[in-house]
């Protein structure tokens, strides 16, 4: 064997596009994933992909605006290098998929259909029915196919990422993976290794992501060394239905038409909901909130019913939080012709008629913002050189990290449908540096010193055996995770408080160290899911720390991490002199707050296992950060006031007064 | 099944129950057909599993696992099963709930109970060979749709502008097709679909194996999901390229001709995919072709 191989671990949309590039550019690739790669947890993608699109450039848009919107969605908490390849490569992206056979709505005269989504002014959204992420996945999972037909591609189905290989120098050569069916563990030799294993949703125990989202193929690298940035950036959608199970999407849309998010007045009242009068029931959205009602923006809708059920004690079920969503009061018909697929979900696993009885929902985790830190090479426009072997690249050489298992694309806050943009930009984008990096090392992996590999082997085949021999222990690994998921959602979801965080931490702590106490049901070597469970658990007490970790040291609200003490409210002055000097007032400390805080979270895995966090300054070179004031009262004023001192600042040449130094170094806060 | 006597009627009862002093604890009982390796002889255990609100079957598997006890009491391996994204989109969950094939994410507890009061009843699929429990071997399934060559036969992945235009017509032809999850039940119930199950021979090589295993496979049925998506690929303006070798594939040994028209498919179609429709468009498609063949000589 003498030409270099790559390994691709996650067979998702960001490891099938890199699988699909790479087999292109005449690269052998060995693709692992726990589940048949068609079976990813891509297909739970609904809504669609973004990008410009010829329509609307005609009304004024551009790749500029969509990278402003995705920045200042992300709450400028993103490098803006990358996020500008990526717009720009975007309407290039969905074109290829037009092309793969994406069966995408179609407008009368054939052309692509575009709907609307959060956080921008324009249509910019391709989508294929209700299932966007399903038909993409479909797409590259058959193009995938047709490379391993023709030899380029070959797939390790129901295989297991452990460990990856690092020698002397501390460069990947590899992995020991291990087949779930018949428990052999495999050393695979390569000369660039990608993660591709998406979120961390099972950190939470039960979350919107599938049951492969354990966050474990991260975790693994982290723990070898990789850093990891912005954990503690989690999205928390606000409406999805609870389930014994998991929890599924409600989309936003019905509440768009017209539901009404309400509780019992009396705590976990017992009557059925349709026998509670108005007067015991609590319209708490509508209450708070008399402007926006039931359509506050996102993040407040999911404080507020997180809130009305921990805080006030006011959730329907007392075993469980939730809130009603009641649509009883719209006609059926309207409901049927506006909301039917969705009412579908619903009653499908449910087994109840939303449009009879209100639904129960309650905010669920959705999406990793946070992820392994990866490296970029910018070029002279602002954006990324392509084929640099810098791009993606983790902080261990030869180890890259796509999709969303890196931290470099949303910031502090995804929007919508941008998920499915960046797995696949970031897939497609890094496979021609992967393959100078692949080219670039000294000597083949495949020729590196067995030694180094066995040496591997052997550590993770006696932590298995460890784990298999533990039959009698005190401790049950489903219930420490249910145990963890609780622990996890109550402190670090939606709101977050230094003294929960703290004591949390401790609490993970001591549920790792029972977690070495875990008794196996199942001892035996054939297709022990016992034991894979059991690992992965083990795997997520480290991610569950550095969330924790990054969220009490970011002493700040910004995009999804919300502590109530460090708000900033609005104007609450009456008279138009007390409004000017509140709004000065207002941004002379989100000023202060940019320097202080616009830096990502960066956590290293420490010897003692505790995260090691560092402060890394953002690239906010092509656009200077600026409040973000969807909802704020008095925004409209903060704004103006904004602008004239940006038009002040400019003219005394000072440059953006929000601006932070850029450096690539990674430095502490600044005190 | 022992039924708890509930304060009060509804549908949020469970609220009610939940805070009341627990009767006697709800149970549901589940007889799982086990299997513990390939060739190896199954065998039924016994569960019972507390009742919770909105359980489905994977809920019940999540706690088996939880507390792997058979219903007497005795530690058991806990039942290995197949699942990832519980929402019906996936593919993997397929089993035989009650007889009958389905997934078993959108198997809900209440409903089950209301057919059958008494158990639960989960099998592995029959038509694919098992690997423990409830989990089987599809890889048969996706050799199909390379046999089909279920793609587009692209220049490559580098920008070469958009797609052709599309009618909104074709779209909402095609799109049911493409909601495919590849989870075999179309197969399972299939009465010209028939189990294959080869076992390594001590002498075989690995590759020999897996070359004659491909090749039983290529002269099984293909199966109404792949024949599905050769019309799927045969509608696309690029997917037409190669059309031919499509049909050449769908009219060769175990091919389309298989088809015993029992419609069965289309009956257990969690997507409700018109499988009966494609296998009539293949019909007709192949037919067509092959005469068009015969004057081509």
């Amino acid at each position: 064997m003498s030409e270099p191989r790559v390994l691709v671990i996650g067979g998702g949309l960001a490891g099938l596009a890199a699988t699909m590039r790479l087999a292109e550019l005449g690269i052998g690739v060995d693709l692992v994933s726990l589940v048949p790669v068609k079976r990813s947890h891509s297909v739970c993608a609904q809504g669609g992909i973004n990008s410009v699109n010829a329509m609307t450039r005609q009304q004024g848009d551009s790749e500029w605006k969509h990278f402003d919107d995705t920045v200042y969605g992300g709450d400028f908490l993103q490098h803006q290098p990358p996020v500008k390849e990526m717009t720009e490569w975007a309407p290039k992206i969905v074109d290829l998929l037009d092309r793969l056979g994406v069966p995408f709505n179609r407008t009368p005269e054939g052309h692509r259909d575009q709907r609307r989504f959060g956080g921008t002014l324009y249509k910019r959204t391709a989508f294929a029915g209700a299932t966007t992420g399903q038909q993409l996945l479909y797409a590259l999972d058959e193009q995938v196919r047709r490379w391993e037909v023709e030899g380029k591609v070959k797939k390790w189905e129901f295989w297991d990422f452990l460990e990856p290989v690092l020698d002397g120098s501390g460069r990947c050569r590899g992995a020991v993976c291990q087949d779930m069916v018949t428990m052999a563990f495999r050393t695979f030799a390569a000369d660039a290794t990608i993660i591709a294993t998406g979120g961390c949703g099972l950190v939470y125990g039960r979350s919107t992501m599938s049951m492969v989202c354990t966050g474990s193929a991260a975790s693994r690298a982290y723990q070898a060394g990789a850093r990891y940035g912005n954990g503690e950036f989690i999205q928390v959608h606000p409406t999805a239905i609870p389930g014994a199970d998991k929890l599924r999407l409600m989309s936003e849309s019905a509440r768009g038409e017209g539901g009404r998010v309400w509780v019992p007045r009396t705590p976990h009242d017992a009557r059925d909901p349709r026998d509670i009068a108005e007067v015991d029931r609590y319209y708490f959205l509508e209450d708070r909130y008399p402007k926006y009602g039931n359509l506050v923006p996102r993040d407040i809708a999911t404080r507020e019913i997180f809130d009305i059920c921990t805080t006030d004690g006011l959730s329907v079920e007392k075993d469980r939080l939730c809130v009603y969503l009641d649509l009883t009061h719209i006609p059926r018909e309207t409901l049927d012709r506006k909301l039917g697929g969705i009412l579908e979900i619903y009653e499908k696993f449910q087994g109840v008629d939303p449009r009879a009885v209100p639904m129960k929902i309650f905010p669920a985790v959705h999406y990793s913002m946070g992820g392994l830190w990866v490296d970029y090479q910018k070029n002279a426009a602002g954006g990324l050189e392509e084929g640099s072997p810098r791009n993606q690249q983790t902080n261990i050489p030869g180890l890259y990290a796509i999709g969303e298992c890196d931290y470099q694309y949303h910031g502090a806050n995804r929007l919508g449908a941008n998920s499915l943009l960046s797995c696949i930009f970031s897939g497609l984008f890094c496979a021609s540096g992967v393959v100078a990096s692949a080219h670039g090392s000294r000597k083949l992996a495949a020729e590196e010193s067995t030694n180094l590999f066995a040496a591997a082997m052997r550590r993770q085949e006696s932590r298995h055996e460890s784990l298999l021999a533990r039959r009698v222990g005190t401790e049950n690994p489903y219930q420490l995770h249910l145990e963890l998921g609780n622990l996890m959602t109550r402190v670090a979801t939606v709101v977050r408080r230094n003294e929960q965080l703290t004591a949390a931490y401790a609490e993970v702590c001591t549920l790792e160290d029972r977690w070495k106490r875990c008794a196996l049901s199942d001892s035996g070597n054939w297709t022990n899911q016992n034991v894979v469970f059991t690992k992965a658990l083990g795997d997520m007490f480290p991610i569950a720390k550095l969330i924790l970790k990054g969220a009490l040291e970011r002493e700040e609200c910004r995009g999804a991490h919300y502590k109530p003490a460090l708000a900033m409210p609005g104007i609450a002055a009456t008279d138009l002199a007390g409004q000017y000097h509140e709004a000065q007032e207002w941004c002379d400390r989100f000023e202060q707050n940019t320097k202080r805080w616009l830096k990502s979270t960066i956590a290293s895995h420490g010897a003692d296992g505790d995260p090691q966090i560092v402060f890394e300054d953002v690239d906010t070179s092509l656009l200077p950060p600026r409040p973000r004031l969807y909802g704020l009262i008095g925004g409209e004023l903060i704004e103006e006031v904004w602008k004239e001192r940006q038009k002040k600042a400019a003219l005394n040449g000072s440059g953006s007064s929000a601006g932070t130094p850029q450096t690539a170094a990674v430095a502490g806060p600044s005190a | 099944m022992i039924r708890a006597v509930e304060p009060s009627a509804g549908p949020n009862s469970s609220a009610a129950s939940a805070s009341a002093q627990p009767v006697a604890q709800r149970l549901i009982r589940v007889r799982v057909l086990r299997q513990d390796a390939p060739g190896q002889e199954s065998y039924w255990e016994r569960h019972a599993v507390p009742y919770e609100l909105n359980m489905n079957v994977i809920s019940i598997l999540q706690r088996i696992a939880a507390n792997a006890k058979s219903q007497d009491g005795r530690p058991v391996a806990p039942v290995a099963w197949d699942c990832n994204c519980l929402e019906e989109v996936c593919g993997s969950c397929t089993m035989l709930v009650n007889g009958r094939t389905r997934m078993a994410c959108t198997a809900l507890v209440d409903k089950l109970m209301e057919d059958n009061p008494e158990e639960i009843e989960l099998r592995p699929m029959s038509k694919f060979p098992v690997v423990r429990d409830l989990v089987v071997d599809r890889r048969r399934l996706f050799r199909s749709l390379e046999r089909v060559e279920a793609w587009m036969p692209i220049d490559g992945s580098y920008d070469q502008g958009a797609g052709p235009r599309i009618s909104p017509e074709s779209q909402e032809d095609a799109y049911p097709l493409s909601t495919c999850i590849s989870c075999g039940c179309c197969l399972e119930a299939c009465p010209q679909f028939t189990k294959i199950e080869l076992v390594r021979h001590e002498d075989e090589t690995v590759a020999d194996f897996e070359k004659r295993r491909r090749s039983a496979f290529d002269r099984g049925f293909i199966g109404a999901h792949a024949i599905s998506q050769a019309m799927l690929f045969n509608s696309h303006p690029t997917g037409q390229l190669i059309a031919d070798q499509r049909l050449q594939a769908i009219t060769a040994q175990g091919g389309i001709q298989m088809c015993g028209n029992a419609q069965n498919c289309v009956a257990v179609c969690p997507k409700s995919i018109p499988l009966t429709r494609s296998i009539a468009r293949a019909g007709r498609a192949a037919t067509v072709w092959a005469i068009k063949k015969l004057f081509d000589r």
